[in-house]
């Protein structure tokens, strides 16, 4: 007996893994410079936020009594894990890379219902909850010590590091930039002389300074972004709109009050914005689904973005801007719709004889009452 | 033509075709086309028996006028149709009528329908018929009669009897005849062997159909994927009013409201037909019969079949009677390969499973797909991640995704709101979907639901206003029996009262006569 299906009876050759491993394969490269910039305590701590993933989830599958394999395969809380990760101080105690993949996998994700139901970017809400829970290893920055060079810890040293808690040498730990000009203006300093000395463009694009584990690197999260955009995993919606929404304020008040309001470059180059754009705000599950609700969206993001870094409590707003849009996405979705066929923007069936046909039909009209028309 | 007119008109096309490009949407699947799209179209052998269902069109099944036992010459007709909307049935072969019963059909289930069964005699001996000297002298409703004489319903594949669109069409005054040799299915390439091989008859039913609904703009569009098609077909209509238009190559891009969109920038308004804007579509297949029915006088028994996919032998086009088995097809490209995993009548994106070979071949069937397991690719679904790409892939603009969630919900009535009444079952969102979610399945089982609760809340409705009737009716004849017995009794209480008076006054007549008397005998004394 053959089993009957309906149509159709072909498929594009795409499914929910191959989705997962091609954002994964997009941050590697950032990954990759992450762990030579920072060494092997970055390493750990980036295995221990997956590992912890995997084994929660596959907990939190058996407890609810869902198949577990198909689930622990697609990827997901793997990705989940490795947002989270690149979201950390590179030289934070692994409890913390611990503590942060439990929650995302089993209070962000799992007990919404699993993939595809959770209103909130688990990696976001994750952070977000590690920033407000433990805000002292949350913002225990260092500089950058490449791996090959002399004075990085070795393998031996980076456990150390992350597993028993040795604190840092002297001269390492640093502040972020966006940290420091917020301490700085806090103390009456003026942005511009902050940053002298601290903020280099070129070197920042690169990723050549002090942040969390894979969000230094604009240049190499912007080539992974646009490869995924290339291979239609995302749109180019989400990404530009929430550049733009950063950009425009940032350029606007710049221009206002250059010396209380730091620059574009200042603020793209800066903190995690571009990870945020290309990476975390286009998490599809957590953002909506139409290209003008996606427009809104990103531009929320971008202008809360702005807005907690200017005038916000903390030095960096990604995290937050992305969960507060998130929670406005099913209304972002309600209210952007796209135009179906055959009707208006409001739903309603187009009139024969309105728009585009009352065009034609005007100028046949017309030319039909010209010398020579045709004669009804 | 009027030259001005041509000009506002094809300005205003190019306006809006920028305007409505942008908005173009679709998918591309692998098109397959290749495998069948080079042999020529070979006439398969006449098989041993042909089963021709009565039902083959949109509309009601036509009713049989030959018996068993019955010889009949090819192009007879053999059942008349019935009612507006249906189509008759001719025989694809001389031969005789062995058999008037069920038989299975095109059906996923094998469902069988009434079907009559011809065993060939061999000779393929023609009805005698008098084809007009000149088609184009004849008035614009002849052609139409014609054409719905001949049986002739859209090949496309929904199989709407043609005529009845040509009248339609006629009285809504289209301007724009669209010929529609998109063949955006994968696999299909009957369309394109067609128009490559018989292009000028095609032309010559364009202008048929043209001239029978009085439309002034002929344009056919075809994808890019079909260069020789596009070909031959320019060759053909060369110095005619007929153009042929290539169109980008994207599912699906020969659904009628697609094509429409791409060639003149409109749209079909919502709940509406292509013949409110003007426009009427018929597929170039159709255009070969209407030219067969009125240059040779011979109604549509044939049709050209492909039969194609990595599980056939040899995949290539067929013209093939009515009413010979899937099977017969198969068997004439070289039979099945071991590893057929599906078996499908139709184009792989929108065709129909088949249960068995042993179906007949149906007016609407253009193809006959047997594909492997790899070609399928068929997963278990998995959950929604929202990713949109459904959003993307819907050429009509709708959120699946968001109706999918409501019709999970058990509420397919709000699914409604999100365009469920506006999706054409194209299946484009269930080929992008990562997660393999059978979305268009959904879709059409929720339509069929809504259909069933529309139906049923008719019929309460219609039960209902019976029974109000009924009471109503019971309670006047209550009231008019109340009326007719408060009637008789006034009318007795008045003929009483009559009676009542008169006996008073005749009392009082006879007091005062009494009265008169004594008075009288008073007086005398």
């Amino acid at each position: 007996m053959t089993t009957l299906t309906h149509s159709p009876h072909a498929h594009a050759q795409t499914s929910v893994s191959q989705v997962m491993v091609t954002v994964m394969l997009a941050l590697t490269p950032a990954t990759l410079f992450g762990f030579w910039l920072y060494g092997w305590p970055a390493i750990n701590l980036w295995v221990v936020a997956l590992s912890v993933a995997l084994a929660s989830e596959a907990v939190t599958l058996k407890i609810m009594g869902r198949p577990v394999r198909g689930a622990l395969l697609d990827g997901s809380g793997l990705l989940t894990a490795w947002l989270l990760a690149l979201s950390l101080p590179p030289w934070a105690p692994w409890w913390l890379a611990a503590v942060g993949s439990l929650f995302a996998v089993v209070i962000g994700k799992q007990i919404f219902g699993g993939l595809g139901q959770n209103l909130f970017n688990p990696a976001m809400a994750a952070r977000v909850m590690l920033l407000i829970s433990f805000p002292l290893e949350m913002t225990s920055w260092i500089a950058p010590l490449p791996i090959t060079s002399a004075a990085a810890p070795g393998f031996l040293e980076g456990l150390a590091i992350t597993f028993a808690g040795m604190p840092p040498a002297d001269g390492v730990s640093s502040a972020t930039l966006l940290g420091h000009v917020k301490t700085e203006l806090g103390r009456e300093i003026s942005w511009v002389q902050a940053l002298s000395g601290f903020f280099d463009p070129a070197g920042f694009a690169l990723g050549q300074r002090a942040g969390s584990l894979g969000e230094t690197s604009a240049v190499l999260l912007l080539i992974g972004g646009l490869a995924l955009i290339a291979r239609r995993i995302i749109t180019w919606h989400i990404p530009v709109a929430m550049l733009a929404g950063v950009a425009i304020p940032a350029l606007l008040f710049n221009l206002i009050a250059p010396e209380r309001y730091p620059g574009l470059d200042y603020h793209l180059l800066s903190g995690a914005l571009i990870l945020g754009a290309f990476f975390i705000a286009t998490d599809p599950v957590s953002s909506p689904n139409s290209a003008s609700g996606q427009l809104v969206f990103g531009l929320g993001c971008g202008l809360l973005t702005w807005i907690i870094r200017t005038w916000g409590g903390y030095p960096e707003g990604v995290a937050f801007a992305v969960m507060l849009m998130n929670a406005g996405t099913p209304v972002i979705d309600r209210y952007f719709k796209p135009r179906i066929y055959g009707r208006d923007r409001k739903g309603v069936a187009l009139n024969p004889g309105v728009g585009a046909n009352l065009f034609a039909r005007v100028a046949v009209r017309i030319s039909s009452r010209l010398p020579g028309g045709k004669e009804k | 033509m009027n030259p001005n007119h041509v000009g506002a008109n094809s300005f205003a096309r190019l306006a809006n075709r920028v305007r409505m490009n942008s908005h173009l949407r679709g998918v591309h699947p692998e098109s397959h086309k290749a495998l069948s799209a080079e042999p020529p179209i070979r006439v398969l052998p006449l098989p041993e028996r042909l089963f021709v269902p009565l039902q083959q069109h949109i509309g009601a099944p036509a009713r049989h006028l030959v018996s068993v036992g019955e010889k009949v010459k090819k192009g007879q007709l053999l059942a008349a149709s019935v009612g507006l909307v249906s189509a008759p049935v001719h025989a694809p072969t001389s031969g005789r009528i062995i058999a008037i019963g069920d038989f299975p059909g095109s059906h996923p289930s094998g469902l069988e329908m009434p079907t009559l069964t011809i065993e060939p005699d061999g000779d393929e001996r023609w009805i005698e018929s008098e084809p007009p000297s000149n088609p184009f002298a004849l008035s614009p409703e002849e052609v139409a009669l014609r054409v719905g004489a001949a049986g002739i319903v859209g090949l496309g594949g929904a199989a709407f009897p043609a005529a009845v669109k040509l009248n339609l069409s006629r009285r809504s005054e289209v301007h724009t005849l669209i010929m529609n040799g998109g063949e955006c299915e994968p696999y299909l390439t009957c369309d394109d062997r067609l128009m490559r091989e018989r292009a000028s008859q095609i032309v010559e039913g364009i202008r048929l159909i043209a001239h029978a609904t009085g439309a002034s703009e002929i344009l056919v569009g075809i994808e890019d994927n079909k260069p020789e098609a596009i070909a031959a077909m320019r060759t053909a209509s060369f110095a005619s009013p007929v153009r042929v238009v290539q169109v980008p190559a994207m599912y699906p891009m020969g659904s009628e409201k697609q094509m429409i969109q791409v060639l003149t920038g409109q749209e079909v308004p919502a709940g509406g037909r292509a013949a409110d804007i003007g426009v009427l579509v018929h597929n170039v297949g159709t255009a070969f019969a209407v030219q067969q029915a009125l240059r040779l006088g011979r109604p549509l028994v044939s049709r050209i079949v492909t039969v194609s996919g990595g599980a056939i032998m040899a995949p290539c086009n067929l013209e093939a009677p009515i009413g010979a088995l899937a099977a017969d097809l198969v068997r004439a490209c070289g039979g099945l390969r071991s590893d057929a995993a599906r078996l499908v009548l139709g184009g792989p994106m929108m065709g129909t499973q088949l249960s068995s070979l042993d179906v007949p071949l149906v007016k609407g069937s253009s193809g006959v797909l047997a594909l492997t397991s790899a070609e399928v690719e068929q997963t278990r679904p998995g959950p929604c991640i929202r990713c949109s790409s459904c959003v993307s892939a819907c050429p009509m603009g709708l959120l699946p995704l968001e109706m999918a969630a409501r019709i999970r919900a058990g509420d397919p009535a709000s699914a409604v709101d999100w365009g469920l009444k506006d999706c054409i079952a194209c299946g484009s969102c269930s080929w992008v979907c990562p997660s393999h979610i059978p979305l268009v399945h959904w879709f059409n089982h929720a339509k069929g639901d809504l259909a069933a609760r529309e139906r049923l809340k008719m019929k309460n409705e219609a039960t209902k206003k019976l029974a109000d009737e009924r009471s109503e009716r019971m309670a006047r004849i209550v009231r008019e029996r109340e009326e007719a017995a408060r009637l008789r009794a006034a009318k007795k209480a008045a003929a009483d009262a009559a009676k009542k008076a008169a006996a008073e006054a005749a009392a009082a007549a006879k007091a005062v006569e009494k009265a008169a008397e004594k008075a009288k005998e008073e007086v005398a004394p």
